[in-house]
């Protein structure tokens, strides 16, 4: 808990002298690496060092040292914690070189820290905008940038108390007035290139060619963002040959409301709700990554009660997602609402026991810092057990029994959409996943959090790397925390929730932290840097879906359209969390 | 054997199939012998929510309702005092705390002044809640010192208008609040009569 989010047991200043230097603010940790020597170090992090997975690019706005920081996360599939390096630039133009070609999962985040934050990444294959729109003017994370509807820099506002006459946000704000548009911007005169050019410019090419004598054209496909498959607003660009997919693009931001940016406004309380809103099915396991990350800044001790309860909530959250991810699977390949509404079954008596300990079913907003909100009592405890000991274990294997075997499903899924382990790991997967390319990577034992390292449970991997390998790690998975749960509902002791009295203003020293999850759909982690003011300084959530979506176009090329559907739905994403 | 799978899977369809009924002619029973009724009833919903569902586990919205835990959570509410002659003694003091920690910020706040000397009083002089932008977390109620702003268990809102809620509508008795959270009223009530016991206990031992 007390250590720093890196380990410096690898003296990266001495293998490059003269170029990398530690980091020494007080509060941060990691190497500083001068950005024209950024690939010659990050080859020798992934290859002598053996930091195979690269977890988050994150950049930062340091307006008044006049620098954007971009900063790696590193970790080993093998186990064990963060190497964190970083690159400052100056803020005029910030321009480095792009890691993509060392690790791929780092190809959707950089476009996200040029997207968000301007920062540009030389040598980036397709560097456009990924969450804000084509054409959107400037780069809402910069700190001098401000949002329609602006009030003040940080909450709580000062027009709410002491004289807090309510005025609606567009009497006082009209929308019109707060717009930002390019300098010379007339929107009389204005003729629009398409924006979407980039965008089809970056798949593979039109070609005609003739074939026994008749001529061929690949077609382009826009999938969604209205299309039933997508689980909610995304789109893929996909280009076919008759019905095999030769190129893919993922379009995504339409949920997108700059969560980073609300989450710098907010104090560090604030936050802890916002979370529940990025993977809605999973809050507490979003609660739970954040909690950590800001626990992390404050050094404090979890009562052990608390832990516990934690860890029985992010276990049940995990079986009630992969139960959602059974349903909604199956509803993907065709097999509408019977398997769905199995799973939507166990999943609301999940969600009673939510209602009753959190007082909500999805939103539950449960984590503190320090502790949980409410004590669980002894009737949840006693509902959790019936479920956990009586009557969850028997409808997972129902859930097998109904679906495992089917010939229909086999056959929809065998060998489809491989991904090798080397690519899984490459491309930053995590979670699933992962592990269903063979790669015994959870958080839960590679870099325990929490009390996991208490519990025994096995790992649920599989090595065939293909849809039917992801389906049967999610049951697989759901056995385990079943397992976790058991023991957790047997050792749980008596005692406090909380250390000291509940405060709502928290003082965090300056710092930075990154918090991670096991979250059921991958890795979720959180980015907290603090200046030890009542607000975040910068704050950034590292989600799963996103960087897992990395690896999609891979394993769509040479399969058929319909398997896209199938693909997509085996990755588990939920908009809420992709596009923040 | 291609097809084992299948009617493996279909056996487990059948049963919930049959459960259905069965359970339904379980309950025919019941209600012969007992009255308890499958449908509509407080033992029926308790049964289709526990760990002994079996068959279709709908719950028939809205003739019926899930029963809402103690600590459900909703759009706050303001707490007073019934004092005599139904004189309103409002518990908010208006000391801001739930305005500022309020994460979308919806809820406003005027400061109650006496209208004799002009100076600040314990009381609120507007309090206004935007429950279009409340996001039930329940910040307001966890953090509030004096017991005065509690979450509601009325979810049904909806409404051609938008919702803005002034004092009028925020203002609930604390018997309603005690009606919909016992448990929390009583023990909060304990603990301010502890305090309340622990103030006197003081005055005297200073007076004497």
């Amino acid at each position: 808990m007390t250590a720093p989010a890196s380990s410096l047991t690898i003296d990266l200043a001495a293998r490059f002298p003269g170029a990398v230097s530690a980091d020494v603010r007080p509060g941060y940790g990691g190497f500083i690496v001068p950005a024209e020597k950024l690939i010659e170090v990050a080859t020798a992090i992934r290859d002598e060092f053996g930091y195979d997975l690269l977890s988050a690019v994150t950049g930062v706005d340091y307006i008044a040292d006049n620098k954007m920081e971009v900063v790696y996360h590193a970790f080993k599939t093998t186990g064990g914690p963060a190497f964190v390096f970083k690159v400052q630039v100056p803020r005029e133009n910030p321009v480095l070189p792009s890691v993509v070609n060392i690790w791929r999962g780092a190809e959707f985040q950089e476009r996200e820290a040029w997207d968000l934050l301007g920062i540009k990444f030389e040598g980036h294959p397709d560097l456009r905008r990924i969450l804000m729109w084509e054409g959107f003017e400037g780069h809402p994370l910069r700190k001098d940038w401000k949002e329609p509807f602006f009030e003040e820099e940080v909450k709580p506002f000062k027009s709410r108390w002491p004289d807090g006459k309510h005025t609606f946000a567009e009497v006082k704000n009209p929308f019109r007035d707060n717009l930002q548009f390019p300098a010379d911007f007339d929107p009389e005169k204005v003729t629009f290139t398409d924006p979407e050019e980039a965008l089809y410019k970056s798949l593979k090419k039109y070609h005609s060619e003739t074939r026994d004598g008749i001529e061929t054209d690949h077609i382009l496909v826009n999938m969604g963002p209205q299309h039933p498959s997508t689980h909610g607003v995304f789109r893929a660009v996909v280009m076919l040959d008759g019905e095999t997919v030769v190129s893919l693009k993922p379009v995504m931001g339409y949920l997108h409301r700059n969560h980073d940016k609300i989450g710098e406004r907010n104090t560090f309380l604030q936050n802890m709700p916002y979370t529940d809103r990025l993977d809605y099915f999973c809050s507490m396991t979003n609660n739970f990554g954040y909690a950590l990350a800001v626990e992390k800044l404050m050094n404090i001790q979890v009562p052990e009660r608390a832990d516990y309860i934690r860890v029985i909530m992010s276990e049940l959250t995990r079986i009630q997602n992969h139960l959602i991810f059974l349903g909604m699977f199956l509803n993907d390949l065709g097999a509408m609402y019977t398997p769905a509404l199995y799973a939507f079954e166990e999943r609301e008596l999940i969600l009673d026991i939510f209602e009753e300990v959190a007082g909500a079913r999805m939103m539950c907003n449960y984590f503190r810092f320090g502790g949980v909100a409410r004590d669980m009592g002894e009737d949840a405890l006693r509902k959790a057990r019936e479920l956990v000991f009586d009557r969850l274990p028997g409808k997972v294997d129902e859930m097998d029994r109904l679906l495992t075997e089917n010939e229909v499903l086999v056959s929809r899924v065998k060998g489809i959409g491989y991904l090798s382990a080397e690519d899984a790991i490459r491309t930053s997967m995590t979670g699933p996943m992962l592990r269903a390319s063979g790669v015994p990577y959870d958080i839960r034992r590679a870099d325990p959090y929490s009390i996991y390292d208490r519990f025994d449970f096995n790992v649920a991997c599989r090595p065939e790397g293909d849809l039917l390998a992801r389906y049967m790690v999610r049951i697989d998975e759901m056995r385990e925390s079943l397992k976790i749960l058991g023991q957790a509902l047997k050792q749980i002791p008596a005692g406090p929730i909380f250390p000291g009295k509940p405060q709502y203003q928290v003082k965090v020293p300056a710092g930075e932290s990154y918090g991670r999850v096991e979250s059921p759909k991958g890795e979720l982690a959180y980015y907290v840097v603090s200046n030890g003011k009542p607000n975040p300084y910068r704050y950034h959530v590292r989600p799963s879906s996103f960087v897992n979506l990395t690896s999609l176009e891979q394993m769509c090329i040479g399969e058929k359209i319909a398997d896209f559907v199938a693909i997509l739905g085996g990755i588990d994403i939920v908009l809420g969390e992709l596009d923040r | 054997m291609y097809g084992k799978g299948i009617l493996k899977g279909l056996s487990v369809t059948f049963m919930r199939f049959w459960n259905t009924y069965w359970q339904d002619a379980i309950w025919a029973w019941r209600r012969l012998t007992t009255g308890k009724k499958h449908y509509g009833s407080a033992e029926g919903i308790a049964h289709r929510s526990s760990k002994n569902a079996r068959g279709i586990f709908t719950v028939q919205y809205p003739e019926e309702k899930l029963p809402v835990p103690e600590e459900f959570r909703y759009i706050p509410f303001l707490v007073f005092d019934e004092g005599a002659e139904g004189a309103k003694e409002i518990r908010c003091t208006s000391c801001g705390i739930c305005a500022k920690v309020c994460p979308p910020q919806c809820i406003w706040i005027v400061r109650g002044t006496d209208p004799a000397t002009g100076r600040p009083r314990p009381q609120p002089g507007d309090f206004f809640i935007d429950a279009d932008i409340c996001m039930n977390c329940g910040f307001c109620s966890e953090y509030c010192p004096f017991d005065a702003i509690k979450m509601d268990h009325d979810y049904e809102i909806a409404s051609y208008t938008r919702n803005l809620y002034d004092m009028e509508k925020l203002l609930k008795p604390a018997s309603y609040y005690e009606g919909i959270r016992p448990a929390n009223a009583a023990r909060e009530d304990e603990a301010r009569r502890a305090k309340e016991a622990a103030k006197a206990a003081k005055a005297e031992a200073a007076a004497a």
